[in-house]
């Protein structure tokens, strides 16, 4: 979604980081995307965006159902003290010493981002529709500010998307071969504090 | 224990298993994405997957959401811009304007007939003030006045009012779109000869457009030289260069 977006977003790219005629960063600028080599292709970002967002949305979807209706939500959704927690946890694995707060399956930072890019995942399907039939769904797109903001809000979820996956990325390699493989095969190995039955302990989290 | 299943020993069973699901997905995936781009190259028309899924939104679009009731937004007057001129195609600089004349095709292949700005001035005149949406991202508010081309169709060309599809193009033939009827049939749908408030400029399509707001720009035709009515979907200039046939907002 991210590469066939850019695509797309080459043929119009007027976002940048600077205020009035000063500008530090422009989205995005000529070697980005001679680098890349995604400049001209508008007819085959837009065919492939509006394919590959059929798989986008009903994988998340899915996703949200599945979550809402085992229970794992529990895991998931930030509780009160989450949020001075997170904090805890950013300073600790910056390095700072500071005492990590006990958690359950996630810590407090994981609570928030995993929650939040749902949420995101969500707003980049509405401001996406936004954008996409901004006739048909006209409600739809002033309901996110209208044409313009739409793109402008649908461009810096995926910045953010980004931004998540940088740390998401540096974070899993910290964490060690063990938490890799749990995230891969959804299992984990603990010490026992009691004698279970294998099948308890395998299953144990 | 019967068998020496170990904790270790059922992990490293589940960590085989789970990393083979993995390898296995993201074989899939990439064999996906081959297929998906399977023949594309750069500049020229999308790959077949590619085009039926188009086609498979454009019959979504079209049956579960496109409705003659959707209205394209408009705009007070204060808010138009400076309408960018984006393509020249079918639009060379020796053209006469006193030469012009639009032909009509009717459906069925019945008689071409002729018509002049004078014939279509007869018809009621509206204005809208609307979003123009270019297909590469950028938007500028315009006003637009002329005929609406339902409108147009009913005394024009009565007997083509059933079609499914409309046919236009420059007079040179150098532009061309193909519009579902459905789309062309709107009531925002307009054969402009004004723009923000003057005749319409060379450059714009002078004497006679087509504004189409539930269109991207690119169905927007400038100088209709020709409109022909069938029932089968017509040649499009973007559709052959990679781009949605539908093209719709």
């Amino acid at each position: 979604m991210i590469f066939s977006g850019l695509l797309i977003y080459w043929a119009y790219d007027p976002y940048r980081i600077g205020a009035r005629s000063v500008t530090l960063f422009h989205f995005f600028p000529d070697w980005f995307y001679d680098l890349t080599g995604i400049n001209a292709q508008l007819a085959r970002g837009m065919a492939l965006h509006f394919a590959l967002a059929w798989i986008f949305a009903l994988n998340g979807i899915a996703y949200f159902i599945y979550t809402v209706v085992s229970g794992e939500w529990r895991e998931l959704v930030p509780e009160q003290k989450s949020f001075r927690e997170a904090a805890l946890v950013a300073l600790h694995d910056m390095g700072f010493k500071v005492p990590k707060p006990p958690q359950g399956r996630y810590n407090a930072a994981q609570r928030i981002s995993y929650s939040a890019i749902v949420i995101m995942g969500g707003l980049s399907l509405i401001t996406g529709l936004a954008i996409y039939k901004p006739a048909q769904l006209h409600w739809l797109t002033a309901l996110v500010g209208g044409y313009e903001w739409a793109r402008f809000e649908h461009f810096w979820l995926t910045m953010g998307y980004v931004g998540f996956f940088a740390i998401h990325i540096g974070q899993v390699i910290r964490a060690g071969w063990a938490n890799f493989r749990s995230m891969v095969t959804g299992y984990d190995l603990v010490e026992a504090t009691t004698i279970p039955e294998t099948e308890e302990l395998v299953n144990a989290e | 224990m019967p068998n020496k299943l170990t904790p270790e020993r059922e992990m490293s069973r589940r960590t085989r298993r789970g990393f083979m699901a993995l390898g296995a997905g993201a074989v899939v995936a990439a064999g996906g994405w081959q297929w998906l781009n399977a023949g594309y190259k750069r500049g020229g028309d999308i790959p077949s997957p590619l085009r039926t899924m188009l086609r498979f939104n454009e019959r979504v679009v079209r049956s579960a959401l496109f409705s003659d009731d959707h209205l394209v937004k408009t705009y007070p007057s204060s808010a138009i811009g400076e309408l960018k001129e984006n393509g020249d195609f079918g639009l060379p600089d020796d053209f006469d304007a006193d030469s012009w004349n639009l032909r009509l095709m009717p459906l069925g292949g019945g008689l071409p007939v002729s018509l002049t700005m004078d014939d279509l001035r007869t018809l009621p005149r509206h204005e809208e003030t609307i979003d123009f949406k270019c297909v590469e991202g950028w938007s500028t508010v315009t006003q637009f006045a002329g005929a609406r081309f339902s409108e147009f169709v009913a005394k024009f060309a009565p007997g083509s009012a059933n079609a499914g599809y409309v046919a236009m193009a420059t007079p040179d033939g150098g532009y061309y779109v193909g519009l579902d009827a459905p789309s062309a049939m709107h009531s925002q749908t307009l054969l402009a000869w004004e723009m923000n408030g003057e005749d319409l400029a060379d450059e714009h399509g002078a004497p006679l457009r087509l504004a189409i707001p539930v269109k991207y720009g690119i169905k927007n035709i400038k100088r209709i030289g020709k409109i022909a009515f069938g029932d089968t979907e017509p040649p499009d200039y973007w559709r052959e260069r990679g781009y949605d046939f539908y093209a719709g907002l």
